[in-house]
């Protein structure tokens, strides 16, 4: 007999995390609120803005695209072999999630740009160099960013094909076609749908990359328009007005994935595990597959990490400073996810359904949210003073479905095992937070915790928009490097804000794994 | 450090009480850069003045007048420098400059008249290249040829307002169609000039909107006789750039003396070769040995003042449209 | 039927679980040592954890001494109650365990750690109180739950199939423990099993649960020597 989570109470009174799911709720759809009355003031969109919402949908149909059908022989490659370094290798697709996007575009420029090694090994075979700004190079950035996640999700379906169908395959002696044919392809038609929606839907949010490496009108995804009418022309109504274009794009798109993805994420258990196999499959392609991806994904990191390695040394005192400012927003931003995610998860015992808080929060795009609080902040005091609590609340609301991803699912795990105990002892709610659930759920939270610091210190969204002239984060730092072409600076500091991405997730995530 | 534990905003004033007085300056990037004329500027009016100077690079020049905009009467600056003849009428709509009392013997090739805001230098728009390129000689040779180049956003940038300036005045209602046969040119669309000019350096595109005058620096401060502008048979595009004074500023005779001093031998001579401009007011030195090789348009063009907004804006939607095709 | 020295009485109860229903009307008496047998899926631990007050029974009440205790929390009703699995934290030491039989806070006095040094000792754990759960044998973290059962000193023991995992030989240890803790300490027992010689080896009475309901108790030679057709088809018998 099964007796399940319900009789348990959740160990804190659901106040706090209605409470704080109400809070998340009101930001949101109260930015959103503020977004649709000011938007009518704008009139009608014109062609330029017309032409920013078919670029943001075409660029994100192409970018899932490629990103998902090089996504399959890759994770056909790293599920069908094993070798030393494949656990290492799974554990580095995890590493562009956390990546700031200015860093991973600096690398990118080093080796696609027209004077980068590409583009000269191009034209040793008198080849035309490629074009790095505008629509190629956004889906070589998307397709950068989410080739991993794509090969994470769609490695997880073929994970999921149980090893009793593989002896079964070997026993009727399946050739490699044949296993395709019988056990790959079904797992495909139902991983792939999934794995395209989501990055679709991510691709469709793209700022930082547009912003980047946009090149121009023609290039302008819809949240890029939306920081050009605050940034070039300060109209709040038209920037109201893409917000709303922008909402309606990213919310379906949002719920597409949703409803595509069920079941899935990129964050799955067992990707660690390959199957043994009989079928032999093609070495060469296989290895090809995996050796490309980590070509492609290595090579810009290695990039910015040698240019950025010299100037390391001469960075400008702004630098620091901006990298104290990043730290300071970073871990204001982990503590208000952490203070966020934690109450809602407990309270997710009871009402299951208010993890849905954190789907509204990528239906919204920070943008949106920002475009939001500005046109609230505004009347009342200078936005700029308001820019770093700003983008450190923006960044811990985005950060919230993924805490409460992995939050929710362990903390229901320690009531279905250990509420029957903990009641019969008489554990008081609070001995039962203290003694209990902290400890069981240390390794989720201090994941999440840490997921919050990396996003929040490589975030060049909000922070775009509210800033003033004065001190910067790292990441708006270096896109101000970059606007001066001192780009021996901006890699020492992208290399700089790597390590502080990483090095903040790292110690929130061993934090979580010290002792579990 | 003044945002001090993330609380933001509560202790800016208090910050604000240093005991020189301090005259804040809002100007383009390339202005305070450790090469431009910032740091010599800096250093001249402070031995002159006793304050406290401080240039606040705001991103591009156009982007200036959208920041001043947004902080409103809010705004910590005293002075805008950087502004162009293109965006005074619109600065002034927004009632947010003093009128100056400078007067100065300019130098420049129109007479001045504005209220509001003072000249501190001038140029004229051009292509610039290296000397093995053969170079187009006007836009639709420009636009039929498969040379890259990088130019500037009009919104944010006033190289880039002023290149959409130009091919209006040269083109007239043919603007749109100079654009489309441009737009397969255009490699990117930077927000400033010095990313644009960044980009053309390191080798991503054959020319860059520039000025007339750019060949000047690689000429004199790096001796590399090696870059030229694009001379362009429809004429040059004239540029002149200004300074106002913020009507809400609270250092207003402090303002003044900067806006004086500004038109004045200590910060002239130091335009040429450091924001390679032409001064608006000739230093007694006359101007730098190699500033007499630059090409010299054949004609001049130039919108008026008053009219560029109205023009400004057919333009730019001429120019969003073309390019998001 | 019930008799004035029972101490927990069952009146009338049902138990609903979805689909599964059953009934239960019987009384035991003050250290009586029983068994729960019959088949499996008949409602075995349905009774013991209504009894322990994690399921609600949708009819019926439940004394004690006389008193009431249908809808109390588990921890004031007068057991002390051992799952098939997860008896112990993980995260927390042996030592801890067996604390929060004393105190939830784990707040505890000098005299209290004492107490608990006692238990571990009596339960065959000295000196591995600092250890966690995992680096104990399955006997061992058996043992160390009992003493967390005996530190609470609690009137009953409910025992929910704890040691269904250990090998024959632990088992009867581990039984046989179960029967000398009752002895020192007065407590009864309520046996959750379906092997009958676990039943035969420490409880004089058993309680058979089938076809929907608790019968009272009987002793438990009479049962298995003489049982009833649904307990018959069960034993293989």
């Amino acid at each position: 007999m099964a007796y399940r989570a319900q009789q348990i109470a959740p160990p804190i009174p659901s106040g706090f995390g209605l409470g704080a799911a109400t809070l998340v709720a009101a930001l949101i759809l109260g930015t959103l609120g503020v977004v649709a009355s000011r938007a009518p003031e704008a009139g009608q969109l014109g062609p330029s803005d017309w032409a920013a919402v078919r670029f943001t949908v075409s660029q994100a149909v192409l970018s899932a695209f490629l990103s998902v059908l090089f996504a399959i022989p890759v994770a056909r490659a790293l599920s069908r072999r094993r070798f030393r370094g494949r656990g290492l290798l799974i554990t580095l697709l995890g590493a562009p999630f956390l990546l700031p996007v200015i860093v991973a575009v600096m690398g990118l420029l080093a080796v696609f740009g027209r004077s980068g090694w590409v583009s000269q090994a191009l034209e040793l075979f008198g080849l035309p160099p490629i074009p790095i700004y505008g629509f190629h190079g956004v889906v070589i950035a998307h397709v950068f960013f989410n080739l991993p996640l794509a090969t994470r999700v769609i490695l997880q379906g073929w994970a999921g094909i149980p090893a009793e169908r593989f002896r079964l395959a070997a026993q009727l002696g399946f050739s490699a076609r044949n296993v395709a044919r019988h056990l790959e392809w079904p797992m495909l038609k139902r991983a792939v749908p999934g794995a395209f929606a989501i990055v679709f839907a991510i691709c469709l949010s793209s700022f930082a990359v547009a912003l980047t490496m946009g090149g121009g009108p023609r290039a302008t995804t819809v949240e890029l328009a939306i920081y050009q009418a605050f940034r070039f022309d300060f109209d709040l109504g038209k920037a109201a007005l893409l917000a709303s274009m922008q909402l309606a794009l990213a919310g379906s798109a949002a719920l597409l994935a949703l409803w595509m993805s069920q079941g899935q994420g990129g964050f799955g258990k067992g990707l660690d595990r390959s199957v043994e196999r009989w079928d032999e499959g093609s070495r060469i392609v296989d290895f090809i597959a995996i050796f490309l991806a980590v070509l492609f994904l290595l090579v810009p990191m290695l990039a910015v990490g040698s240019r950025g390695l010299a100037a390391l040394p001469d960075l400008p005192m702004t630098v620091w400073a901006s990298a104290w400012m990043s730290i300071k927003v970073a871990l204001l931003s982990a503590g208000l996810a952490f203070a966020l995610s934690l109450p809602i998860a407990l309270t997710a015992v009871r009402f299951a359904w208010i993890e849905s808080v954190g789907l509204l929060t990528i239906a919204a795009s920070p943008l949106v949210i920002g475009t939001g609080l500005f046109i609230l902040v505004f009347p009342f005091a200078s936005p700029q003073d308001w820019a770093f609590v700003v983008t450190a609340c923006v960044n811990a609301v985005m950060a919230l479905p993924f805490a409460l991803r992995v939050l929710i699912p362990a903390v229901q795990d320690v009531c279905e095992g250990y509420g029957r105990l903990s009641l019969s002892l008489g554990l008081s709610r609070w001995a039962m937070l203290r003694l209990v659930i902290l400890p069981r759920i240390r390794a989720p939270l201090g994941f999440a915790t840490g997921l919050a610091a990396a996003l929040s210190m490589g975030d060049l969204g909000v922070v775009a928009l509210f800033a003033g002239t004065g001190e910067a984060t790292l990441p708006l730092q270096i896109y101000r490097l970059m606007g001066a072409y001192r780009m021996d600076a901006a890699a020492g500091a992208a290399l700089l804000l790597a390590l502080l991405s990483f090095g903040a997730f790292w110690m929130c995530d061993a934090w979580g794994r010290r002792n579990a | 450090m003044k945002y001090l534990g993330c609380i933001a905003g509560v202790f800016a004033a208090s910050m604000a009480t240093a005991e020189t007085p301090e005259l804040v300056v809002y100007t383009y990037d390339s202005f305070v850069s450790d090469w431009g004329p910032g740091p010599a500027v800096e250093k001249a009016f402070e031995a002159k003045c006793a304050c406290d100077l401080k240039f606040v690079g705001a991103g591009d020049g156009a982007s200036l007048l959208a920041r001043i905009k947004l902080e409103g009467a809010r705004t910590e600056a005293d002075i805008v420098l950087g502004l162009d003849t293109n965006l005074t009428a619109a600065a002034t709509a927004t009632e947010l400059f003093a009128p100056h009392s400078v007067s100065a013997d300019y130098s420049l090739p129109i007479e001045w008249t504005d209220a509001n805001f003072v000249p501190f230098d001038w140029g004229y728009f051009a292509f610039v290249h290296k000397d093995d390129l053969d170079a187009p000689t006007n836009f639709k040779a420009l636009g039929e040829s498969d040379l890259k180049i990088v130019i500037q956003d009009p919104r944010s940038s006033t190289p880039g307002l002023g290149l959409l300036m130009w091919v209006k005045a040269a083109y007239g209602d043919e603007a749109p169609a100079i654009w489309e046969s441009l737009s397969d040119n255009i490699v990117t669309v930077t927000r400033g000039w010095s990313e644009a000019y960044g980009l053309f350096l390191e080798g991503e595109a054959d020319m860059a909107l520039s000025y007339t005058t750019s060949p000047a620096y690689h000429l004199i401060a790096e001796e590399d006789a090696g870059f030229a502008a694009a001379a362009f048979e429809e004429g040059h595009y004239l540029q002149i750039e200004v300074a106002g004074k913020l009507a809400g500023s609270d250092q207003q005779e402090l303002a003044d003396q900067f806006l004086a001093f500004m038109v004045g031998e200590g910060f002239q001579a130091i335009i040429p070769t450091t924001n390679w401009m032409y001064p608006a007011v000739t230093p007694a030195d006359g101007l730098p040995k190699g500033f007499d090789t630059l090409v010299t348009p054949v004609k001049s063009l130039m919108v008026p003042a008053a009219d560029a907004p109205a023009i400004r804006d057919e333009a730019l939607a001429e120019w969003l449209t073309a390019l998001s095709k | 039927m019930l008799g004035d020295g029972e101490m927990l009485e069952m009146k009338e109860i049902v138990l609903k679980q979805g689909t599964f229903e059953m009934r239960a009307n019987l009384g035991l008496e003050p250290s009586a040592r029983v068994a729960v047998i019959g088949p499996s899926g008949a409602g075995k631990s349905t009774l013991l954890m209504a009894l322990a007050g994690f399921l609600t029974p949708v009819n019926g009440r439940v004394y004690w001494q006389g008193e009431e205790i249908t809808g109390t929390t588990p921890n004031v009703r007068p057991f002390s109650v051992l799952f098939q699995d997860n008896n112990l934290f993980p995260h927390m030491t042996v030592a801890q365990n067996v604390g929060l039989g004393l105190r939830p806070s784990l707040l505890l006095s000098a005299e209290e750690i004492e107490r608990v040094e006692c238990a571990l000792t009596s339960v065959g754990l000295d000196g591995m109180g600092a250890r966690k759960p995992a680096e104990l044998s399955g006997g061992q973290q058996s043992r160390a739950a009992l003493a967390r059962v005996m530190v609470q000193s609690k009137p009953m023991i409910l025992l929910d199939e704890p040691f269904a995992a250990l090998g024959p030989a632990l088992k009867i240890e581990m039984l046989d423990l179960v029967a000398r803790l009752c002895t020192d300490t007065g407590a009864g027992l309520l046996m959750v099993s379906h092997d009958p010689s676990d039943a035969r080896r420490i409880c004089e009475s058993a309680i058979l649960v089938a076809e929907g309901r608790a019968h009272a108790p009987v002793a438990t030679d009479e049962l298995l020597r003489n049982p009833p057709e649904a307990l018959r088809v069960y034993l293989g018998q």
